[in-house]
């Protein structure tokens, strides 16, 4: 493998496993607040991608990206609001099975509304032939709007949860409930919040990627097992090592496609998924104390 | 007691005959067509209903095992030997006689192996990969045991969807009909259509009566006590992870068997049958019965089965099982005929405050 | 009531310098001593001691951090509760987990599956050796209700029987399994003096089945009654061992059951 293919490969990795840490990060927001794996999680990226690429007609890419952003959060608050709210400690199976049905339904209205066609937004600087190098790699200004996004959300949730009063209110119910409800904290309206805030990060992130990867109705699955592998991997609730963990899986991922036919790919992120599950649930760099995700 | 059991049996008999009736009388025989195919998503989904009720697992990949068992036995009765035919094993399995000799629609030679060789083979294949799956997958739970099943279907899926043998999106076609016993052929043919129709009805019933015993038996017993309590059942001495792993192979030959079977019926199989939002269906479907309630989930499996085998619900159709699901689980997880109006309206009323 | 001196070879279950650790928490420090074969030793403290954790220890439902457990001689290590309970243990629970949707005797009838055999596909098919086994777990069943007096309950739903019925149905589950040692987690928790009485009867005739019987149990004046020793645990460590009436008179006993300032 010759080195420009090494960092073409190594870009690749990155600017996906960046993707896929939002996807991560998204699902370990509403873990920690519910202990509720939401499988509806993927389908936030794809109505971020589909929404935003349908404003672009009224309005200019920000605020069409924004106004996305902004619709899907209160989609992702409306589902908490209808379906999660005001159920009793249900049971975790029943949590699932309701989270899958939601995310039929969402990519069922996709299907209904915008068809079956692949779409995507335009390259935010340039289109898909603008590069710009750095020493013999070429690199897509997108790549770059990409990580710069993942890297700004990951730094403002990080940020939110622990400067901003109602970030800490949320890390004090996911620790313990009780104690917050008995602090006066609202814990309904924390979950609620979770929610918006998983599908506000899900929506960017389906924004910034849409010109490289394309948005259908039914893309947000596969990135959903990826972004719940990252999630594992990185340790279920962990958002930092999410990080490291999505970035490795787009690494690994972009190097496979040479050996591996493209295909397959999917398979094995999968297979990574399916492994670790059995050997180490915890996650690469979770540790055996973390006797919550014994819970279940 | 046990003849008591078995009465609804004795009723789904007579369901069937009243059935095939019907359809004479109203001059609807097409009907039987799924009516057959509603059958044989029956067997699969009773069999997922077992496993999600009395074992307690959930399982969103159960579309993989319908597809390992429908896949292979397509791809062993379609896909010519006739290049391997001077091999060693081709030679000896011709001299057993379980290789067909025929001709393809171009009108050269071929062979292939026999629908009942394929049809153990396949089965056989989708009970060992539930084992080979089971052991690690079955050891987790909650959202892992779902998240890792799911994968499993979606890698079957994609297996199925990247491989040339199995013809890749086109999924195989020309699948041969299947003659299992003397005066029975599962296929298509019009002729076939009310023999097919008994056929498989027969078969929803006897492996329905096969679950009803196992649930009656002692080792239902421990399955049900599990489902309570897997503290004070293992206390019992039960090897809760074992009945388990058997239960979860038990429900892949299920689903295999009636992927054989349809697959023969419709002459191919197309890489959906894999999809994840086929296995999502089943475990609505499973749901929406009851998952204590196998007679309850038998009813809306077949029926919600054929409504949608008819197109009733048009384009609509994923949508329309998203929102059963979603309804159920959030009114009657209890399935619908586990519906209690009363404390429901209560809920409604007074509110879910903590 | 005094003590049954019994030869080393008839030791039930014997614990060792048991440990049990949760990361920072000590929950069990050092514990050690037998159960004699056919006798009734309680376990007593205050909340918190470790009465549970130990009894989670020794039916296998938590590994020990360090030392070492054995029942009838053999170390319980590395087994699976299935298989301690197989090898002759049984267990009742503090809260008490009997199985939704079952009768009475369909509890019970669970508790004689490691003493039956019939199998999976054995079951499926219902063959007829089934049919006879069923047979004989049922009267069996039936004939432990009986001991227990709620014969008449047998087909009433387990779950919606009164609270110390329920007990009862727990203690004939276990009984059911044949066990060589039963574990009693509380068995007089939450009863009236009357049924509180007719437990401790029934213990003596558990052990005059020639079952041993090792109990958790708060009600001193029952633990007085019918044990041949008592431990006393404190914190996680053992504070004595002895038989009713000399715990009755052990100063430290009655200090952390009291509290240190009420030396009266």
């Amino acid at each position: 493998m010759s080195p420009d293919l090494f960092f073409q490969y190594l870009f690749a990795g990155i600017t996906y496993g960046s993707i896929y840490a939002v996807v991560a990060i998204g699902f370990n927001i509403i873990y920690n607040a519910t202990g509720i794996i939401n499988f509806a999680q993927g389908e936030f990226v794809m109505l971020g991608g589909m929404i935003s690429i349908s404003l672009l007609h009224f309005m200019p890419l920000p605020l069409a990206i924004a106004s996305a952003v902004a619709l899907t959060m209160l989609i992702g608050a409306a589902i908490e609001i209808l379906f999660i709210r005001w159920l009793q400690s249900p049971s975790v199976m029943r949590m699932i099975i309701i989270t899958i049905g939601i995310s039929i339904l969402l990519k069922e209205v996709a299907l209904h509304i915008w068809g079956e066609s692949i779409r995507s937004l335009p390259y935010f600087y340039g289109n898909e032939i603008t590069t710009f190098s750095i020493g013999s790699v070429h690199i897509s200004p997108q790549v770059v709007w990409v990580i710069l996004a993942s890297a700004v959300m990951v730094a403002g949730l990080n940020l939110f949860f622990k400067s901003t009063p109602i970030g800490r209110e949320m890390r004090a119910c996911s620790a313990n409930r009780t104690a917050a409800l008995l602090c006066g904290i609202n814990a309904r309206n924390m979950v609620t919040l979770s929610f918006m805030l998983s599908a506000g990060i899900g929506a960017l992130a389906g924004c910034v990627m849409s010109p490289i990867t394309y948005t259908q109705y039914d893309s947000g699955s596969a990135l959903a097992l990826k972004g719940f592998t990252v999630a594992i991997l990185g340790g279920l609730g962990n958002s930092g090592a999410a990080v490291l963990a999505g970035i490795l899986l787009g690494i690994i991922e972009a190097f496979s496609v040479s050996v591996v036919p493209l295909a397959f790919q999917d398979a094995i992120s999968i297979a990574i998924l399916l492994v670790i599950l059995f050997v180490k649930p915890h996650g690469l760099f979770g540790s055996g104390d973390a006797a919550r995700l014994k819970d279940f | 007691m046990k003849t008591r059991n078995y009465l609804p049996l004795i009723g789904l008999g007579v369901l069937m005959v009243a059935l095939h009736l019907l359809t004479v009388w109203t001059g609807t025989q097409y009907y039987l067509t799924q009516l057959t195919m509603s059958a044989y998503y029956g067997l699969v989904i009773i069999g997922l209903g077992v496993l999600m009720g009395y074992a307690g697992q959930i399982s969103i990949g159960h579309a993989g095992f319908f597809a390992i068992g429908g896949y292979l036995a397509a791809a062993l009765t379609t896909r010519n030997l006739e290049p391997f035919a001077q091999n060693w094993w081709v030679q000896l399995l011709d001299k057993a006689g379980v290789i067909v000799h025929g001709q393809d629609i171009y009108g050269l030679s071929q062979m292939t192996f026999t629908p009942w060789l394929a049809c153990i083979v396949a089965v056989t294949t989708a009970g060992l990969v539930a084992l080979v799956i089971g052991i690690p997958v079955l050891k987790l739970k909650g959202h892992y045991l779902a998240m890792a099943t799911l994968g499993f279907g979606t890698i079957v899926y994609r297996i199925f969807l990247a491989m040339p043998y199995f013809g890749e999106s086109d999924g195989i076609t020309e699948v041969p009909g299947f003659d299992m016993l003397p005066f029975l052929t599962i296929s298509g043919d019009m002729s076939h259509r009310v023999l097919n129709f008994y056929a498989s009805w027969t078969l929803l019933i006897v492996g329905m009566l096969f679950l009803i015993n196992l649930i009656g038996s002692r080792v239902g017993r421990a399955l049900r006590s599990l489902h309570s309590s897997e503290e004070a059942a293992e206390a019992s001495g039960i090897n809760a992870g074992r009945f388990k792993l058997k239960v979860f192979v038990l429900s892949a030959i299920y689903a295999a068997v009636a992927g054989v079977l349809l697959t023969h019926y419709n002459g191919g199989i197309g890489p959906s049958e894999a999809s994840m939002a086929k296995s999502v269906r089943y475990v609505a479907l499973v749901a929406v019965g009851g998952m204590l309630n196998l007679w309850g989930t038998l009813i809306m499996g077949v029926g919600l089965t054929f409504l949608s085998l008819r197109g009733v619900f048009g384009s609509f159709d994923d949508a329309v099982f998203g929102t059963i699901l979603i309804l159920v689980m959030l009114f009657s997880p209890e399935g619908i005929l586990g519906l209690k109006l009363r404390p429901l309206l209560r809920q409604l009323i007074i509110g879910g405050r903590a | 009531m005094s003590p049954k001196t019994s030869p080393a070879n008839e030791t039930m279950l014997e614990l060792s310098g048991v440990h049990k650790r949760f990361g920072g928490l000590h929950a069990v420090n050092d514990v050690s001593f037998k159960v004699p074969t056919g006798s009734i030793k309680a376990l007593i403290g205050p909340n918190g001691a470790g009465k549970t954790t130990l009894f989670n220890l020794i039916a296998g439902n938590l590994p020990v951090s360090e030392g070492s457990i054995h029942f009838c001689g053999q170390s319980i290590e590395g087994q699976k509760t299935y298989e301690i309970a197989r090898m002759g243990m049984a267990r009742t629970f503090q809260n008490i987990k009997l199985f939704h949707g079952m009768s009475a005797l369909e509890c019970v009838m669970v508790g004689r599956h490691s003493r039956s055999r019939s199998g999976f596909f054995a079951g499926m098919l219902s063959l007829p050796t089934t049919w006879k086994e069923e047979k004989a777990i049922r009267a069996r069943s039936m004939e432990l209700l009986d001991l227990l007096g709620i014969a008449d309950l047998a087909d009433t739903e387990a779950t919606s029987l009164a609270f110390g019925q329920q007990r009862a149905v727990e203690m004939a589950r276990a009984l059911a399994l044949e066990p060589k040692l039963i574990l009693l987690d509380e068995p007089a928790a939450g009863l009236n003096i009357y049924e509180t009485a007719e437990v401790a009867r029934l213990i003596s005739a558990i052990r005059d089945m020639g079952i041993t019987v090792l109990l958790v149990e708060h009600d001193m004046s029952l633990v007085m009654d019918i044990s041949d020793e008592i431990v006393v645990l404190s914190f996680g460590s053992k504070l004595a061992e002895d038989t009713p009436a000399n715990i009755q008179q052990n100063e430290e006993v009655i200090k952390i059951y009291l509290g240190e300032d009420e030396t009266v």
